[in-house]
């Protein structure tokens, strides 16, 4: 097994070597930043999937979340804000948002001091849209001062590694906000749930103009390394200048999946691990024995979703612009499910193997189509047909063809991935515990 | 009163509209959740292949110098219905098959739809681009309107044709969806495989061809929808890929493997959805002396844009109070 | 000729097998019951022989035809039938409807059956239109046999059809399975009230640890003290 390891490392270096040759110095030591963050991504969902068996398909929103700590944080203070009644709004929507808050907890605990079930519900309904339209009348007001005024709040100027940290932070809370309410679905309900949740996040992102900025998207965000433009102002080429800021990019982001890296695997070779995987092979027994299984999995969850938070924080720091628009549900959820599902779930050499394999796929998949397409259509024309038009466009969608394409023949051919867990099963490959007469029997 | 037809334009008309396509929708999931227990992610990319299928027959049919006085895609739907069922065969003998037989778990063909999905959406964008096709170029939308013969009424109530077809068909789809599932032989052979599979195999009912009807009426009710969304707005590669998730909501929400219930369900998030960012200020304008003037003008339940978040929220706090859906239990 | 044999029949879920040679034979006129303690394999036998589970050696010869791992959808033509220990109803299906699944297979019209069905239990007719999952146990015990006498089958197999049943339901199922036998049904069931049902029986087959151990007819085996012993729970009662 580490053998094979090794090898398919090997190769994929290999790989990051021809890319290097054909297409660049720069434009590898970008992808391979890119790499780098979508490796923890992946790691991230390999601790929650892998480790937890939890669907979580809401990764989308916890990679918004980490993009948005880092402009938040990281983005120079407004002095136009501050000096504005801004603050002063939004704190009183703050206020209105706690009263509420604690009405509906309130209202919640009615049946303690002798409230029957049905009056508490009646007051748990009343208490959130008694909550809701308080938040509004105090939120509706603010946002249209700050976004006719000062636009947006702006960020407090901290420095870019704050944001990652915050990145991470604000992820994990929001999970464990979401883990607290959604773990105990059934998993396929999870899936969905989860889907819907990011959603949510996506549409909110986009919308609150004044915390986000919105789709007017936020730019440039600094970067926690020197720019190129330091090094160019140091009189190097501008060639050069991308590779070494890049490549210092890439050392501080190697540096942090290779301690997450090493933290995980160390924490899942321990008990930790063993009950870990108990839980997710059997939770029935494993709740029998008296193992608290839902806070474990919303620890896996929240420790998951920290992991996608920084990964998403270093992205959007690296392009230097957070744009809201730019987040789909293909590149950011179903990509890192194919990282994983190739990689192998389970074990965290294999998700990050998917996570840098599944992001060269996906990266040079479109070079790789276009120049197939610009073969082909050069051959119809010498066959005397026409040349198939906006190749360039075309080639760009390719790759979601190919990875779909990638999904359907791993589940079938290679379910457990190409680094599979090393004992166990994994997800995909395990028949039901229930017996149920297969719908079409072979 | 004109308040009041302002409220049926904007509110009513295209709650019933979209609530419809959710429907349709959301049958499918439901019949293929009921009879295969997964959840289909494809399905929305389904529709979108059946309203492209309905397009290129449309064009190909004007190509050939057919033309008529209404949206020629009416005429070719049955034709896309066909075509877009046998696609839905060749998915599930491809993808959905194989790892049936190996008995994996649902969530496995959940995420194995997601990989269809991709290779839809692939496909049809690779061919199409990423721009917008109208089936109304040749033959402008016919729109209806009705004039109230009431004094002061100045606004007329307008749909336009293909919503009035649209929700016709609809209702037909569901009659005749209930006839076959409560009088047909393989209707009610595909309900006891929906609430009892293991005892359907040892009563001889062949399961083989169960699955094939759901896959057949599920994609034809798929092409309908995404044809019928096609005409109502506008054809997108990305059409349906952005109302699957309330189409789920519908499915969830009616309770999964309830064909009523996803047809209500339907109903209800298309309604929830309209009604939730209509400015419920128009309907007091006519009392607006007596109003206090610190009243908003605006008095949507939610800002126009978080309207596709409301089907999302409705979902999570069906999941999170009931997951059994309004009707419960899984069955057809 | 016998209607149905199993000769030497190994099977199992996939891993090692749970059945190490079964013989079983008896003709249509036969009532056969399989006894045993927990874990003998009763029900797997009757799985094994509707293609449930992949039999690994031996074979199963039905009215002269090799049935040995063949389809459950093309039993149900050939003549055999079997209900289930649990969830051998549709339970949001009526009761009518749960019978015409049963007549799924037939393309005739299948009213006489349905008719003498209801003959048969007579609660039934009454609760036609009610949903099978809103009866009673001994009732939707009814459903299950009558939805697999539907199909008019020469074969009837039952996996433990008193379970769960109360006393009184006990001997109405085991009276009614009688009379089936007599108008020309076989039957073949497993049954947990090992001596009641002996005492129908006109062959019985005790199997352990998913072999034959001992073969006869019922009366035989009731007043065989070892069998008494090891499997009735105590001596035959005087």
């Amino acid at each position: 097994m580490i053998r094979r390891a090794l090898i398919l490392y090997a190769l994929f270096f290999g790989l990051v070597l021809i890319v290097g040759w054909t297409m660049g110095a720069p434009f590898t030591a970008r992808l391979l930043v890119e790499t780098a963050a979508y490796a923890l991504i992946a790691l991230g969902l390999n601790i929650q999937w892998g480790y937890g068996g939890l669907f979580n398909f809401g990764i989308l929103g916890l990679v918004m979340l980490g993009g948005f700590a880092v402009t938040a944080m990281a983005m120079p203070v407004s002095t136009a804000f501050w000096g504005s009644d801004g603050p002063w709004l939004i704190g009183r929507a703050i206020i209105a948002a706690g009263i509420g808050a604690l009405l509906i907890i309130g209202a919640g605990r009615l049946d303690r001091i002798g409230f029957s079930r049905g009056w508490k519900r009646t007051f748990q309904v009343l208490a959130w849209i008694v909550a809701y339209i308080g938040f509004r009348t105090q939120i509706d007001p603010a946002v249209e001062s700050i976004e006719s005024s000062v636009r947006w709040i702006g960020g407090l100027g901290l420095p870019s590694w704050v944001g990652w940290i915050f990145g991470g932070v604000l992820a994990a809370g929001v999970a464990w906000l979401i883990g607290k309410v959604t773990l105990g679905l059934r998993s396929d309900y999870l899936a969905i749930a989860t889907i819907g949740i990011a959603e949510i996040i996506r549409a909110l992102i986009k919308n609150m103009e004044w915390l986000t900025r919105g789709t007017l998207t936020v730019s440039p965000v600094p970067w926690p390394v020197p720019l190129p433009q330091a090094y160019q102002a140091d009189g190097i080429s501008v060639t050069d200048s991308f590779v070494y800021a890049r490549a210092g990019y890439l050392i501080l982001v190697v540096a942090v999946l290779v301690a997450a890296l090493l933290l995980v695997q160390r924490a899942y070779a321990g008990p930790w691990g063993r009950m870990m995987r108990a839980i997710r092979d059997n939770y029935i027994a494993a709740g029998a024995m008296g193992k608290d299984v839902r806070a474990r999995q919303l620890q896996l969850f929240v420790l998951g979703s920290a992991l996608i938070g920084i990964g998403g924080a270093m992205l959007t720091s690296f392009t230097q612009i957070y744009d809201p628009s730019g987040y789909q549900t293909i590149d950011h959820t179903f990509l890192i499910w194919v990282m994983v599902i190739v990689g192998g779930a389970g074990n965290n050499f294999g998700a990050v193997f998917g996570g840098m394999l599944i992001y060269l796929v996906w990266v040079m998949s479109e070079p790789v189509s276009q120049w197939l397409f610009t073969r082909l259509s050069d051959w119809f024309v010498s066959l005397g047909w026409a040349p198939i038009p906006e190749i360039a466009s075309r080639a760009l969608q390719m790759r979601v063809f190919v990875l779909g394409l990638v999904i359907v023949l791993a589940l079938r051919y290679a379910p457990r991935g190409l680094i599979p867990e090393v004992t166990g099963r994994t997800r995909l490959d395990e028949k039901p515990t229930t017996k149920t007469e297969s719908p079409d029997p072979a | 009163m004109n308040e009041a037809i302002f409220f049926l334009n904007n509110a009513v008309v295209p709650g019933l509209v979209i609530g419809s396509i959710y429907a349709l929708g959301a049958v499918g999931i439901t019949l293929i959740y009921g009879i295969l227990r997964f959840a289909h992610f494809a399905h929305g990319d389904l529709m979108t292949m059946g309203g492209f299928v309905s397009y290129l027959l449309a064009i190909g049919l004007a190509g050939i110098g057919v033309s008529t006085t209404f949206p020629v895609a009416y005429l070719i739907l049955p034709v896309a219905i066909a075509i877009t069922a046998v696609a839905a065969l060749a998915i599930d003998r491809m993808f959905y098959a194989p790892l049936r037989a190996r008995g994996v778990k649902p969530v496995t063909l959940l995420v194995a739809s997601i990989g269809v999905t991709m290779m839809i959406q692939g496909l049809i964008r690779l061919f199409f681009g990423t721009g917008t096709y109208n089936f109304f170029e040749a033959t402008p939308k016919v729109i209806h309107q009705i004039r109230l013969p009431i004094e002061g009424v100045t606004r007329p109530i307008s749909f336009t044709q293909p919503q009035v077809v649209m929700v016709l068909v609809t209702v037909a789809v569901v009659i005749a969806l209930h006839f076959f599932l409560t009088r047909s032989r393989f209707g009610k052979a595909m309900r006891a495989v929906s609430d009892n599979a293991d005892l359907a195999q040892v009563s001889g009912i062949n399961l083989r061809m169960v699955v094939r009807i759901t896959w057949i009426i599920a994609g034809g009710l798929a092409c309908l929808a995404g044809t019928m969304l096609a005409l109502d707005v506008t054809l997108k590669p990305d059409l349906a890929f952005n109302i699957i998730l309330p189409i789920f909501a519908a499915a969830i929400v009616g309770g999964v493997g309830q064909v009523y219930g996803a047809i209500a369900g339907g109903y209800l998030i298309g309604f929830a959805e309209s009604l939730s960012v209509f400015n419920w200020a128009v309907l007091l304008r006519p009392f607006r002396d007596q109003l206090p003037d610190w009243l908003p003008t605006n008095l949507a339940i939610v800002p126009t844009e978080y309207k596709l978040t409301v089907a999302f929220v409705i979902l999570v706090i069906t999941l999170l109070v009931r997951p059994t859906g309004i009707f419960r239990g899984a069955s057809l | 000729m016998s209607l149905i044999e199993l000769r030497s029949i190994v099977a199992g879920y996939g891993g090692a097998p749970i059945l190490h040679g079964v013989d079983i034979a008896i003709d249509q006129s036969d009532i056969g019951v399989v006894v045993g303690p927990n874990g003998a394999g009763k029900s797997t036998t009757l799985k094994a022989v509707f293609g449930l589970l992949t039999v690994t050696a031996g074979s199963i010869v039905f009215d002269g035809a090799d049935i040995t791992n063949a389809r459950s959808d093309r039993l149900v033509p050939m003549g055999l039938s079997y209900v289930p220990q649990e969830k051998n109803i549709f339970p949001t299906m009526s009761v009518e409807e749960n019978l015409e699944m049963g007549a799924f297979i037939r393309r005739d019209d299948f009213s006489g059956s349905l008719a003498s069905v209801y003959e048969m239990f007579p609660p039934l007719k009454e609760k036609r239109r009610q949903k099978a999952g809103e009866l009673s146990g001994g009732q939707r015990q009814m459903v299950a046999i009558g939805r697999a006498l539907m199909s008019r089958p020469r074969l009837l197999m039952l996996d433990e059809p008193s379970a769960g049943l109360s006393p009184r339901y006990v001997l109405e199922i085991f009276e009614r399975i009688v009379a089936i036998n007599k108008s020309g049904v076989g039957i073949l069931m497993v049954e947990q009230n090992a001596r009641q049902a002996l005492q129908i029986a006109s062959r019985g087959f005790v199997l352990a640890a998913g072999q034959n151990r001992f073969t006869g007819t019922g009366r035989e085996l009731l007043d065989d003290p070892e069998v008494a012993k090891s499997f009735l729970g105590g001596a035959v009662p005087a």
